[in-house]
């Protein structure tokens, strides 16, 4: 008898321990990001799509065409072109597809760059209609439009 | 003011439709909204400043809907269910006083009115889950007979007890014995009536639990057990029909918040005799409680089946018998 009363004061007192706990929380603010209107920063090491590095001096890629990463990828999904212009010491980029519908983040294209051309994005809510924004990222197209 | 005779009739249905379908309407609200911040996220924000207008929104989702009918289910019984759910709940607040001269009828037997209807409801939630034809929902319909069963017992003798100290069925009559003039206070409210029985606020803590019980809320939500029955009784309800379910829910909660303000917590009476009482403490007493209802749906954990047969039979009821005895004794000697 004394046992059960003990429990149940017990099991009682327990049940507003819960209580006082949740009511704290209540009074405390949200701690979820409110998605569409705000989102995270994604940490320096997150690895989205890669993109080529634009040279701040030139504007314009400091690939030099060298084909590594081509070989390096171990899902064939890039494809780099290029041309020696007049008066340049080395080749550049004239055509850098990326096919990230196959790309499977591995990083190799990065790892084995010479120049170190390429970085990892940080977009990571990509949505598309269409296969095609995904299929061929033109890579050239995009380091000259990016900002400074 | 008194409103001559139809006029009056009509004044009350509509005003009680209204008060409830608002009240049913935007305790959703505050429920998602409580839900949320125990749980430290935003809630509904989109429609509407601070999602206000969100209960419409999904008003008109569920009336848009069409209501189905499952082919094997019984279609009368099917389609009686929601109202027969609704009705009692309506009725129940015909009885309540919520000023000295605001309440829509002064029964001098409103108390057992309340608790006649009150338990119609079970049935009605027992016929829709076995007019579905589903299993879950029979499962469901099985537990809330039990759940209902158990739980009427010491709700009712902790209901005795309170009659035996007010002496009186009639709720606007026991709120106004619960006044106490200019120097009186909350402590003349029911629940601090220590001396008529020392463990009044034990029977206001059975009375709320076993409200929980009735009204099928968390922790003791068995008859809607999602994670096990689906929706339970409300499995095969499309649109309105489980539309008017779930404003059952909370018209049910509603009335059971408000019964407890009057039995236990003075009604209209204002908690300091120097202000003045009024239907305004009446809601804030009321809103209060509901405010409980959802922090502790948001606090606790859903029982299992047994445990919550085992604290009623073996806890609440000896419990509140020990309470009825307690008093009679308390009143025959002081």
């Amino acid at each position: 008898m004394k046992r059960a009363l003990l429990e149940l004061l017990s099991g009682f007192g327990s049940l507003l321990t819960g209580m006082r706990i949740t009511l704290q929380q209540f009074f405390k603010p949200p701690v979820t990001v409110h998605y569409p209107h705000e989102s995270l920063k994604m940490p320096a090491r997150y690895r989205g799509h890669i993109l080529l590095v634009r040279d701040p001096a030139t504007g314009k890629s400091v690939c030099i065409a060298c084909k590594s990463c081509e070989k390096a990828c171990p899902s064939d999904c890039i494809v780099v072109e290029g041309i020696k212009r007049e008066g340049d010491k080395r080749k550049s980029v004239t055509d850098f597809k990326l096919d990230f519908t196959r790309c499977s983040l591995c990083g190799s294209c990065v790892e084995v760059c010479p120049v170190d051309a390429l970085e990892f994005s940080k977009a990571y809510n990509l949505a598309s209609t269409s296969k095609e924004a995904f299929y061929q990222i033109d890579l050239v197209k995009r380091v000259e439009a990016r900002d400074p | 003011m008194t409103i001559p005779e139809p006029y009056r009739l009509f004044f009350y249905l509509f005003s009680t439709m209204a008060f409830v379908g608002l009240n049913a309407a935007y305790l959703v609200w505050v429920e998602r909204k409580g839900a949320a911040r125990f749980q430290r996220r935003p809630g509904p924000t989109e429609v509407g400043p601070a999602g206000l207008l969100q209960p419409i929104a999904d008003a008109l989702k569920l009336l848009s809907k069409q209501v189905l009918v499952p082919p094997e289910a019984d279609r009368t019984l099917f389609r009686l269910a929601p109202v027969m759910v609704m009705a009692p709940a309506l009725m129940c607040l015909a009885t309540l006083p919520y000023s000295e001269r605001l309440g829509a009828r002064d029964l001098n037997l409103g108390l057992v009115l309340v608790f006649a209807f009150g338990s119609i409801n079970v049935m009605a939630v027992m016929l829709g889950g076995w007019a579905s034809r589903n299993k879950y929902a029979i499962i469901s319909a099985a537990r809330i007979v039990s759940q209902n069963v158990a739980y009427e017992i010491p709700m009712l003798l902790t209901v005795i007890t309170m009659l035996m100290i007010t002496g009186t069925m009639n709720l606007r009559e026991i709120v106004e014995q619960q006044a106490g003039g200019f120097w009186g206070g909350f402590w003349n409210w029911n629940i601090c009536k220590l001396t008529a029985n020392p463990l009044m606020p034990v029977t206001f803590v059975i009375f709320f639990i076993c409200m929980l019980a009735e009204t099928n809320r968390a922790p003791f939500d068995m008859a809607e057990a999602e994670s096990e029955l689906v929706a339970g009784a409300f499995t095969e309800y499309a649109g309105m029909g489980f539309g008017v379910f779930f404003m059952a829910e909370y018209a049910n909660i509603l009335v059971g918040c408000s019964l407890a303000t009057i039995l236990f917590f003075g009604g209209w009476q204002s908690p300091i005799g120097m202000l003045p009482s009024g239907h305004l403490w009446f809601l804030v007493k009321l809103y209060a409680l509901i405010f409980t209802v959802v922090w502790v749906r948001w606090t606790f954990p859903r029982t299992q089946f047994y445990r919550l047969l085992n604290l009623s039979w073996k806890l609440l009821i000896p419990l509140a018998l020990f309470i009825l005895v307690l008093t009679s004794a308390m009143l025959k000697l002081f």
